[in-house]
C-alpha cells in the first residue's frame, strides 16, 4: 500500500455506529482507502490505512493520549467530556443531531414538576450536558444517568423529561414524546491529539485544507 | 509475591489505599527516577543553577499575588488559624525566596529544584495530585538572552536524560491577545476568542470570529495564526501585524547554539494555562507520549509583586512522564 493510502502516516480514529459510513465517505475522499474497513465488521486496527475503529465515545480518549493522532466523533461526545485535552480542528457538517429535552406529549410534566415540587426528574446518557442545560437556565434538576433506551424512563414514570440526541426524531414520536427545548445542534467533529498536531503539523494541515476545499 | 485482591473473601484486613492521584514508588523505578534526575542535576549545576528547596506548605497569600493567582486546591489552617496551601508550583515560591533572602544579591541568579507540586484532579481521570518536577529559574536575565540560556539548559537536560526525539514548542503569550487588539476586537470578544483558543476548539474559535464585524482579511488572519506552527520556514515572508512578532522569534532562533536550535519549534498558538508568563512559553513534546513534558516562559512581572522587579525566565520537566517517555522510546527501538 503507497503512502498516499495511508493519511501521510497519521493513525485515525473512526467511530462506528451512526457516524461510520459518513466518516468512511469523507476518508475515502481524501483519498485513504477505506475498502477493507467497510468489508471487516469485527476487525478493529487497520495498519494500512491507519484506521483504528471503535465506539464514538472512546474516540476522545485514545487522541488524547495519542494512541490516535486524529479522530472524529460528534460534538455530543465533545460537550459530554469537555475535560478531554483535545484539539477540536473542523466542524465535518455531516451527521447533524440536536440535543433536546423530551416529554410525554400532553401538559408538559416537566414543568409541572418544577412549578410544584421545584425539581424535575431528568434521564439521560449526557448527565454533564444535562445538568449544565438546566443549571445554565435556572432549574434544579435531578439527573438520572441511563445506559440504554432512554425513551422508556418518562414513560414508566421514572423521570418526568429526558435529555437526549435525535436526528429526525422518529424515536421520540414513536414512544409518545415531544421536543420541549433544543440544547444545541450537534455534528460530526475532527479532532487532533495537541501533540501530534504540533509534531505533525504538515500532514494534519494537509489533510485540513483538503477537507475545507 | 502474588498481586492479592482487595475483595477476597479471606483478605482479614481492609487494604488501606493512598488518596486517588497519588502513589508509592517502589525501588526499581525509584533507582531509574533517582538515576535520570542526576543526569539533569548534573547539566543544571554545570550551567550554574544551584539547587534549593522550598517547603510544600506556603501562605495563601503568597499564592494570590496580582501576577501569580495560581489557585492550590489544597489549603489547610495552622494552629494560629493562618491559611495554608501546598504550593501548585515552585516558580511563585522561588519568587518568594528571592524577595525575601536575595534583597539585594547581584543578579542574574541561578536556581534549580527536583520537588513535588499539588493540582486538583478530575476524577476518573488517572491524573496525579502531586507531581514531581526538575526545572530551572534565572532571575535577572531578560529576554531575549535569557530566554536563550533557559531553552539551552532546558535541551542539554533533556539531552541528558536521554530523549532523543524531543522537540521545543516556543511561541508568545502576547502575540494573538496583541493581534485581536490591533484589529479592534473588544476586550469582551478577545477573552471569548481567547478562552476558546486555550482550550484549543479551533471551531469555536471560527465561531466567535463569525459573530465579529471584520473584515474578510483580518478573520482569515486570526484564523491562520494560531495554527502557524513549525521550523524555521515558519518565520519567513511574515508581515503586517505579524513582522514584530516573527522577528523576535528569528532574533532569538539565531542566538540559539544549532544543537538546541534544531529542537525548536515556533508556535503561534501556544498558551499555556498559567497566568503569569509575560512573553516567550515553551511547551515541550516527544512523539513516543501523547501530552507535554513539560513547559516554561518568561515571566517578567511576578519578581515584582514579591519585592524586586526582575526580568525572570524557567522551565519545569514532568519526571514521570518524562520517564513515561524514555520508556516509550526504548520500546520503540527494539
Amino acid at each position: 500500500m503507497s503512502e498516499a493510502h495511508r493519511a501521510q502516516g497519521l493513525r485515525i480514529a473512526v467511530p462506528r455506529g451512526a457516524l461510520f459510513e459518513g466518516t468512511l465517505d469523507l476518508l475515502e475522499r481524501l483519498g485513504i482507502d477505506t475498502l477493507q474497513v467497510r468489508e471487516n465488521d469485527r476487525k478493529l486496527l487497520f495498519e494500512e490505512s491507519g484506521i483504528i475503529t471503535m465506539r464514538p465515545s472512546d474516540v476522545p480518549t485514545y487522541v488524547e493520549a495519542g494512541a490516535a493522532d486524529l479522530g472524529i466523533t460528534g460534538k455530543d461526545v465533545l460537550m459530554e467530556q469537555a475535560e478531554r485535552e483535545v484539539y477540536e480542528l473542523a466542524d465535518l457538517g455531516y451527521g447533524r443531531c440536536l440535543m433536546v429535552v423530551a416529554s410525554e406529549a400532553g401538559e408538559d410534566p416537566a414543568s409541572d414538576a418544577l412549578r410544584r415540587l421545584g425539581v424535575v426528574r431528568i434521564a439521560t446518557k449526557y448527565p454533564r450536558i444535562a445538568s449544565q442545560h438546566f443549571l445554565s437556565t435556572g432549574r434544579q434538576a435531578e439527573i438520572v444517568e441511563v445506559k440504554g433506551s432512554v425513551e422508556l424512563a418518562p414513560l414508566t414514570g421514572l423521570v418526568d423529561a429526558i435529555v437526549d440526541l435525535t436526528a429526525t426524531g422518529t424515536t421520540l414520536r414513536e414512544n409518545n414524546l415531544v421536543i420541549r427545548e433544543e440544547i444545541s445542534v450537534c455534528t460530526a467533529r475532527l479532532i487532533a491529539n495537541p501533540v501530534a498536531d504540533k509534531l505533525k503539523a504538515d500532514a494534519i494541515d494537509a489533510l485540513v485544507t483538503r477537507i475545507a476545499n | 509475591m502474588g498481586a492479592r485482591s482487595a475483595f477476597s473473601a479471606d483478605s482479614q484486613t481492609m487494604l488501606d489505599r493512598t488518596p486517588s492521584g497519588t502513589r508509592d514508588v517502589l525501588p526499581d523505578e525509584m533507582r531509574e527516577l533517582r538515576a535520570l534526575m542526576d543526569r539533569i542535576r548534573a547539566v543544571f549545576e554545570s550551567a550554574g543553577y544551584g539547587e534549593v528547596s522550598t517547603p510544600a506548605l506556603e501562605y495563601e497569600r503568597t499564592f494570590a499575588r496580582e501576577s501569580a493567582r495560581v489557585s492550590s486546591p489544597y489549603r489547610l489552617f495552622d494552629e494560629h488559624g493562618n491559611v495554608l496551601v501546598l504550593r501548585s508550583d515552585m516558580t511563585v515560591p522561588i519568587a518568594r525566596m528571592v524577595g525575601s533572602r536575595y534583597p539585594s544579591a547581584p543578579t542574574p541568579l541561578r536556581f534549580s529544584y527536583f520537588a513535588h507540586s499539588y493540582r486538583g484532579v478530575r476524577p476518573q481521570r488517572g491524573q496525579s495530585r502531586e507531581i514531581l518536577q526538575a526545572g530551572v529559574e534565572l532571575i535577572g536575565a531578560p529576554g531575549p538572552e535569557g530566554t536563550v540560556e533557559a531553552l539551552t539548559v532546558l535541551c542539554d537536560a533533556l539531552d541528558a536524560a536521554g530523549l532523543e526525539n524531543f522537540r521545543v514548542g516556543v511561541g508568545d503569550v502576547t502575540l494573538y491577545p496583541a493581534l485581536l487588539e490591533s484589529l479592534g476586537v473588544e476586550r469582551d470578544s478577545r477573552e471569548l476568542i481567547l478562552a476558546e483558543l486555550a482550550t484549543g476548539d479551533f471551531v469555536g474559535v471560527e465561531h466567535e470570529l463569525s459573530r465579529l464585524p471584520l473584515d474578510e482579511e483580518d478573520a482569515q488572519l486570526l484564523l491562520r495564526v494560531p495554527r502557524i506552527r513549525g521550523g524555521a520556514d515558519v518565520l519567513q515572508g511574515l508581515n503586517g501585524p505579524l513582522q514584530q512578532a516573527g522577528a523576535g522569534m528569528r532574533t532569538l532562533l539565531n542566538l540559539l547554539e544549532p544543537r538546541t536550535a534544531e529542537r525548536i519549534i515556533f508556535d503561534f498558538g501556544l498558551m499555556p494555562s498559567l497566568g503569569y508568563y509575560t512573553g516567550a512559553v515553551f511547551q515541550i513534546y516527544d512523539p513516543a507520549y501523547g501530552m507535554p513534558i513539560g513547559g516554561g516562559g518568561r515571566y517578567d512581572d511576578l519578581l515584582g509583586d514579591f519585592g524586586r522587579p526582575l526580568p525572570a525566565a524557567g522551565f519545569g520537566l514532568d519526571v514521570e512522564r518524562l520517564h513515561i517517555a524514555l520508556r516509550a522510546e526504548e520500546r520503540g527501538r527494539v
